[in-house]
Formats: structure tokens, C-alpha cells, sequence
């Protein structure tokens, strides 16, 4: 009789137990793969596409489903090549020279002003929305919002767009990192 | 007599040096020939310019309006004239610049209409708001050297349980306070008063370092009488007892919290030079225009003296008489930093110039090994582990840093002064600050970045499904006014449609009705029978053809001589565009006009082939004119393109010319 009694318990036990979890599983659902999430929270969102990829978070996705290599990234720098090493779990590799990708102090774009016609191709290829103007109008950036990701240039009919690089101000600096300072020994 | 004392931990007692240049009373500094005025002498945003270049502007007059909550106003020192507002180089050590403004001043020292604030009537109206706005278009900021806005200290909602006036003054040197307070003492505390009626004070609290009885005793005497109770604490002379969170350790026995605001505690700090131009600003209607300044160290006499905003440090050096050209220090020994230039202009936080000499200020001794003695650690006021910090630090392992409560570091400098390997602890802190900074810009930017491009995406669906709904309704409406009557208008709207398509591109359904339409307009034999062959073929992909096409032909042209060429060949750039146009008798106008108009700049191309001028700006010009008052409204996505393509073909013409000349230079 009692072990009927068990018997019937543990099956009790499994029934509900497998109820619990089937239920959580739907309930607690997790659409896209967290890992996809943290691979893209590393990347610098400039979304260029140098890596090949039509955005960080596609190129986040390939690494994640171990498609692409994680030295793909140039505005990342190897700064980024070493936070996604560190994520994965996987040896850093520096910048393939071949490949293109190497390393860019940060820009934003600039548009001439007095060339600019006001085609809004430009404002169309920007992947942020960092472009300000209308048909006709002259368009310009927004400094603050410009992730430096080239993809106005190609576009823009008369080649009114230029790459500046951002210098440091002083609200920007960073104090370097504290060097002897050699003497020269006559 | 003096209040209980409640002890840090930690600090370190260097050599004062502060007799050097305490013993004279305040002089007041020449008007200089020419001021520097930083636009930023606050924590926060950037002061915004109300002047322009060759302005007169007056004593007193506001040169810059505060940009934000979190920002002040700055004003003219002296009248004069403004000579320029670009970036030069500012008192940091970066030696970066920064926008500033320059005043030439024109020695008359003419104030502007002062109106006196009535801040008492504000008080009974309850108005704390208006005293705040008023503080803050003042230009007031905490003059100990943070300068933190002082209008942001001067909330409270509920009455204050302590207000501390900060008179330590605890770094070797300065005497600015010190000075400040023998000589005004009567004004500190009326400012007190102020503030303490502001913040609905309980408890009057003045913290004086014991190293400066005759301040003790001013304030001593002035507060006599003064109609409220206040007490002058003497505390100890310890390094870093002017730090906020020491005094207020010193003299409540409260310790704050990391992250957590003294103000929360029911305490709040205020400096005593801070205190005298919340007074002057009041009561007097005077804006922060000028400071106390100790110039001291390698000079013929070290004095205190009162500069206006602006003042070149150069100006100040050879008031003080400058020895011998030497390296000087912003701010103290123990927490200021080498100027990278003398050229600067005096700010508000700047409270003392050292001229560095060789004596007092050797060369700092090579770095040895940490051998984790834990010096530092005993002379920390902030209770941290510096060298666990340095250890981080050094190997870059910020995170761990932090963890360790790095942000709570003052950079007081007493881990640096007491480690026998003479290791420059604090430029490590420092380094390792700003790089956790730069990260977390880097991070936000990024997190913004994201945001937009997501957002970006959404709304190109946005777009895409509402083009194809408002298609496919115009589509149900008009095949059943084709079926029963097909009239010519339909041709003409087909048209507008076909134009308009392209952008839905890669959607089905707006493919299928835009290949259903063209099939409708090709069937009533309105159009040529080559454009038959169009429907299929994307407009967008034609324009580029054309452009191309048109790009080529200009090419051609300008590679030719000038005289050999023949307009029938760039006419036939304009030949694909029949096969685009569509049915309209407009469209067909107005492309031959397009087609007219783009050999005419491809012609004009090629005329100036010989020199580089500006083509574009006529050609665009006589483009755009003819088609604009040809083309009617329905065709005004065909206008836009024609435009584009204009544009295009002129560009093209233009590099065309451009390498027509490179060659002919080549040659």
C-alpha cells in the first residue's frame, strides 16, 4: 500500500513540478539571447557597418553566433577588442592589417555650408538621425549626436561633407598616465 | 569657552608657511590693460556671451548669462572694451583653452546702474526662488576652490539644522582667508546673517584653524552684538581640515557618508570668501567681479591682494615682484597644479600663486617600489586605502578602483606627502578619474546612439507601412475608376505614383501596384511606345543611370576642346530621360527642358574647363528657375529629383572640369 502511496506521490510531485516549469517557460520567456544584448552594450554604437555588418547590433549577433571575429570593430579600438575578449571568454587578437579595420581617432562630420544644395541624401543615410535640414534647406549636423560613422560622405552629391577630428577640451581631458620623467645624461 | 572638538582620522601637519605672506594687509591690484575672462569659472555648463566684440561694456555689466541650473553668470571687472571672445588658454592643467573673453579695460572704472535686490522683501514673500536667481546672475560660486554655484546651497525646505562657515584655511601658504577675515570681518558676518536667515539656520558654526588667532578674535568681536548666536570653533591646524567632510566632522561629530550630501545630514558649508560675496551681492548689488589672492613663494613681497576676474597672472607676478623665472602653482601646494602658462587670467576659484623656488620646492625625487608600509593609509581623512587604490590605478583595473570608493577621494594630497617611496599617489588617482570619466561619456554617447538608431529604424517602418497603406487605398479606389472610364487624368495621377513609388521599394505590395499602374498608363498609348519597356524598371535606378549618363557626357565634354563640341552629344545625355518620363505632357516638357539645361552646364563645363571657377552656384541657379515654373504641383517629387539629378550632373561637370584642368596642368 505504501508503495502505491509513493508511487503515486513522486508521479503527484512530477505532474506539478513539470506543470511549474512549463508554465514558467512561457511566463518567463527571454525573446532574444541576452548574450546578443551584451556583446552589444560593448560595442560603441556608432553604427558604420566597417565591420561589415549593416549596424552594432547585427555585428553583435554574428559574434554571438560565433559568425564573426571580434576584431572587426575600429571605432571600438582594441580597448573594445579587450572588453569583448574578456566577455566571451576568448583570446584577444589584435586588428587584422588586411582587413581595413585598424583603429580612428574619433571625427564628426562637418558639412560646408555653402556648398551644401539641401538634396537630403545625406540626412536619409544617417543611421542616428544626426542630420538637421529639409529639401532645398541647407543641412547641417548635430556635433553632440554625430557617432563619426562616415555613411553621410558616399552619399552626398557634391562632396560637401568633411570628417573632423574631435580634440580634447578641457572639460575632455584626462590627466595621462604618471611617467618618470628620464633626464638626459650629458 | 571653545565647543567639543571631534577629531578625522588621518592628516598630515606640513610646514605652514603662511607667515610669508599674512602679514600685510590687503592691497587692492592695479586696473590691468587687459583682462582674460574665462566664460567657464564655475562646476557645469558654460556661461553663454550677451557681448559681442568692440562692445563697450561697463563695471559690473553681465558678460555672460548663466547657461542652466547648474552654471553662473560672469561680469565685466572694469569697463572697457571687448577685443575678442575666442578660445585661449585657460588656468588648467591641461593647458587646453577655452572660451574666454577679452576686455580691454579703459581705466575709468565706470560702474553700471547698480539696483539693489530688495532680498528681505523676497524672504517675507516667501520668494526663495527669486534670491536663488538673483545669487546665481551674480556670479556667486564657492571661491574655496570648487567653485560649485552657490545658489544650488542656498535651498532648503525645511530649516537647517547647522550652518557651517568655513574660515580653516588649511593648505600651506594661503592667507587669502585668513586676510579676509581680519580685515572684513564686520561684512562676513553680516553676510552670515544672510545666509543663515536664507537657510533658516538653527546653529551658527565659524571652523578657524588655531594658526590664525587675530581672524578668531575679528570675528570674535564682530559677532558681538550681531543679533544672533554664532559660535568661532577653533579647531586644530591639521591638514586637510578645510575639507568639507573634515569640518563638518571637526565640529559636529557627523560623518557624510560616501555619495550621500552634507545637505541631507541637515548641514550645509560654506566658505568665508564665499560668505563675503553673497554679502556684497545683496546688500551692495556687487557681482563677483574680483577675489583675494595670496602671491606668494618666490617673490619680493608676498602679499595678499584683491585682483579683478581676468587679471593675467603675469600682472600679478610682477606686482609681487617676481624673483627669478620660475614654475607657479594655481592654487596650493598640496591640491593645486602647475600653470602651464602665466599668461592667464585670474578666475574665481583661484585662491594663491606660488612662485616655486628650488628651496621649498625641490625636484620630486624619483619614484621607488610600494612597500605597502600603509603610511597612507594612517594620514587619509577620507578612511580610503591609497595604496590599494594606487595598486588599481596603476594596472589600469578601474573597476576595482572604483569599488574600492576612489570617487571619494578629495585628491587632499596627504597619502602623496607622507609615502616614503615618494610615489605621486594623487596623479594616479587623478589619472584613473578621468579615465572612469571619459568611459562613462563614452558609455552615455553610445547608450544615446543606440536609442536613435533604434528609434531611426522604427520610423522608417513607420513610414514604409503607412506609404503602402495609403497606396493600396488609392489603388482600390482608382482601378475602379479605370474600369469604368479611363479618362486622362488617371495617366497623369499613374505618373505622380510611379514617382512617388521608388521609396516603398522592396515591398511587395506597393511593387504590385506600381507595376499594375505603369501597366494602366502604358495601355491608354498616351506614352512613347520606349517607355513601354519602363514600368519595370526602377525610377530610382534610371535617375542614377541618367546622372550618370549626363556625368559621362560632361566628361566627354570637357575632356574634348572647348570649340569641338557638339551639343547633340549631351543631348543625348538627356535622352534616357524620355523613357522615364511618364504620359503627362508636363513631365515630357519638363524633362526636355532638363535634358536642355544639363547640356548647357555640361557646355559651361566645359568652357571653364581652363579655370577653376565656381560652377556650380550659376549652373544651379539657371537650373532650378525654368523647371520651377514649368512644372506644375502634381509633379513636385519629379521636380525634387530633377533637382537632385541637376545637381548631380552639375557636380559632375565640375569634377569633370577639375580634371580636365589637372590634366592640362599635367601636360
Amino acid at each position: 500500500m505504501s508503495f502505491l502511496f509513493a508511487l503515486a506521490l513522486m508521479a503527484g510531485l512530477a505532474v506539478l513540478l513539470g506543470a511549474v516549469l512549463g508554465w514558467a517557460a512561457i511566463k518567463f520567456k527571454v525573446d532574444e539571447d541576452p548574450l546578443v544584448d551584451k556583446i552589444d552594450a560593448v560595442l560603441p554604437q556608432t553604427q558604420c557597418g566597417q565591420c561589415g555588418y549593416p549596424g552594432c547590433k547585427p555585428y553583435a549577433t554574428a559574434i554571438a553566433n560565433d559568425e564573426a571575429p571580434i576584431n572587426q570593430c575600429p571605432p571600438g579600438g582594441t580597448d573594445g577588442i579587450h572588453k569583448l575578449a574578456e566577455l566571451l571568454g576568448k583570446e584577444f587578437i589584435p586588428f587584422d592589417d588586411g582587413g581595413g579595420a585598424a583603429e580612428k581617432p574619433r571625427a564628426v562630420a562637418v558639412i560646408r555650408e555653402d556648398v551644401c544644395i539641401g538634396c537630403t541624401l545625406c540626412i536619409q543615410a544617417c543611421p542616428v538621425d544626426a542630420i538637421v535640414g529639409a529639401a532645398k534647406q541647407l543641412h547641417t549636423v548635430i556635433e553632440s549626436e554625430c557617432t563619426g560613422c562616415e555613411l553621410c560622405i558616399a552619399p552626398c552629391p557634391v562632396d560637401c561633407i568633411d570628417m573632423v577630428v574631435v580634440g580634447e577640451n578641457v572639460n575632455t581631458w584626462k590627466w595621462r598616465y604618471p611617467v618618470i620623467q628620464l633626464k638626459q645624461v650629458h | 569657552m571653545n565647543a567639543q572638538i571631534f577629531p578625522f582620522h588621518g592628516g598630515v601637519h606640513p610646514p605652514e608657511m603662511k607667515d610669508l605672506s599674512n602679514r600685510s594687509p590687503i592691497v587692492a591690484m592695479p586696473i590691468p590693460a587687459r583682462l582674460s575672462i574665462p566664460l567657464q569659472q564655475s562646476i557645469g555648463n558654460i556661461a553663454q556671451p550677451l557681448v559681442s566684440v568692440g562692445e563697450r561694456v561697463l563695471k559690473g555689466q553681465m558678460l555672460a548669462a548663466a547657461n542652466g541650473n547648474i552654471s553662473a553668470a560672469v561680469h565685466a571687472p572694469t569697463s572697457g572694451q571687448v577685443i575678442a571672445l575666442d578660445a585661449q588658454a585657460v588656468a588648467h592643467p591641461s593647458g587646453l583653452t577655452q572660451s574666454c573673453l577679452t576686455l580691454a579695460s579703459d581705466g575709468l572704472d565706470e560702474w553700471i546702474a547698480r539696483e539693489k535686490f530688495d532680498w528681505r522683501a523676497a524672504m517675507q514673500r516667501g520668494d526663495a526662488k527669486a534670491i536663488r536667481e538673483y545669487v546665481q546672475n551674480m556670479g556667486v560660486v564657492g571661491q574655496g576652490g570648487a567653485v560649485f554655484p552657490s545658489h544650488l546651497k542656498l535651498i532648503s525646505r525645511e530649516p537647517l539644522d547647522t550652518l557651517i562657515i568655513n574660515g580653516a584655511e588649511c593648505e600651506p601658504y594661503i592667507t587669502c582667508d585668513d586676510r579676509l577675515m581680519r580685515e572684513r570681518a564686520i561684512e562676513i558676518v553680516a553676510g552670515i546673517a544672510i545666509v543663515r536667515q536664507l537657510l533658516n539656520a538653527k546653529q551658527v558654526l565659524i571652523g578657524i584653524e588655531d594658526n590664525k588667532p587675530e581672524a578668531i578674535e575679528a570675528l570674535r568681536t564682530a559677532l558681538m552684538g550681531c543679533g544672533f548666536s554664532a559660535q568661532v570653533v577653533v579647531v586644530p591646524t591639521l591638514y586637510p581640515s578645510g575639507g568639507a567632510k573634515q569640518l563638518i566632522k571637526l565640529l559636529t561629530n557627523i560623518e557624510v557618508p560616501s555619495g550621500v550630501r552634507s545637505t541631507d545630514l541637515g548641514v550645509q558649508c560654506f566658505n568665508v570668501a564665499t560668505i563675503y560675496s553673497i554679502y556684497a551681492a545683496l546688500e551692495h548689488a556687487e557681482p563677483v567681479i574680483s577675489r583675494v589672492v595670496t602671491l606668494t613663494g618666490n617673490v619680493e613681497k608676498p602679499c595678499n591682494v584683491e585682483a579683478l576676474i581676468g587679471t593675467p597672472i603675469d600682472d600679478l607676478l610682477k606686482f609681487a615682484g617676481l624673483k627669478s623665472p620660475s614654475d607657479c602653482i594655481y592654487g596650493g601646494p598640496m591640491m593645486g597644479f602647475t600653470l602651464p602658462s602665466t599668461q592667464v587670467g585670474l578666475t574665481k576659484a583661484g585662491n594663491c600663486i606660488i612662485a616655486m623656488d628650488a628651496a621649498n620646492f625641490p625636484e620630486k625625487p624619483r619614484e621607488m617600489p610600494c612597500i605597502r608600509c600603509g603610511e597612507c593609509a594612517v594620514a587619509c581623512p577620507q578612511e580610503l586605502q591609497p595604496m590599494d587604490l594606487y595598486w588599481f590605478a596603476r594596472s589600469k583595473n578601474f573597476g576595482k578602483a572604483q569599488e574600492r570608493n576612489l570617487f571619494d577621494c578629495i585628491e587632499c594630497g596627504a597619502c602623496a606627502y607622507v609615502c616614503p617611496s615618494s610615489i605621486q599617489l594623487v596623479d594616479y588617482y587623478r589619472f584613473a578619474k578621468s579615465e572612469i570619466w571619459d568611459a562613462e561619456r563614452a558609455k552615455k554617447s553610445a547608450d544615446t546612439a543606440r536609442e536613435r538608431h533604434e528609434f531611426k529604424q522604427f520610423r522608417e517602418e513607420r513610414e514604409k507601412e503607412e506609404k503602402a497603406a495609403r497606396l493600396a487605398a488609392r489603388a482600390a479606389g482608382q482601378s475602379v475608376s479605370a474600369r469604368a472610364a479611363p479618362k486622362p487624368p488617371v495617366g497623369e495621377v499613374a505618373a505622380t505614383e510611379a514617382s512617388v513609388a521608388p521609396i516603398a521599394d522592396g515591398d511587395d505590395k506597393a511593387a504590385k501596384i506600381r507595376a499594375a499602374m505603369a501597366r494602366a498608363a502604358a495601355a491608354k498609348g498616351e506614352t512613347p511606345a520606349s517607355s513601354a519597356a519602363a514600368p519595370a524598371i526602377d525610377a530610382d535606378k534610371a535617375a542614377k543611370i541618367k546622372a550618370a549618363m549626363a556625368a559621362a557626357a560632361a566628361k566627354k565634354a570637357a575632356a574634348n576642346t572647348p570649340a569641338a563640341h557638339n551639343p547633340t552629344d549631351v543631348a543625348g545625355a538627356g535622352l534616357p530621360q524620355d523613357t522615364v518620363a511618364k504620359p503627362a505632357i508636363d513631365e515630357e516638357k519638363a524633362a526636355k527642358i532638363r535634358a536642355a539645361m544639363a547640356a548647357a552646364a555640361a557646355k559651361k563645363a566645359a568652357k571653364v574647363a581652363g579655370e577653376t571657377a565656381p560652377v556650380v552656384e550659376p549652373v544651379i541657379a539657371g537650373v532650378e528657375n525654368p523647371v520651377e515654373a514649368v512644372v506644375e504641383k502634381p509633379a513636385m517629387d519629379e521636380e525634387k529629383a530633377a533637382k537632385i539629378r541637376a545637381a548631380m550632373a552639375a557636380a559632375a561637370a565640375k569634377k569633370a572640369a577639375k580634371a580636365a584642368q589637372s590634366d592640362k596642368d599635367a601636360q
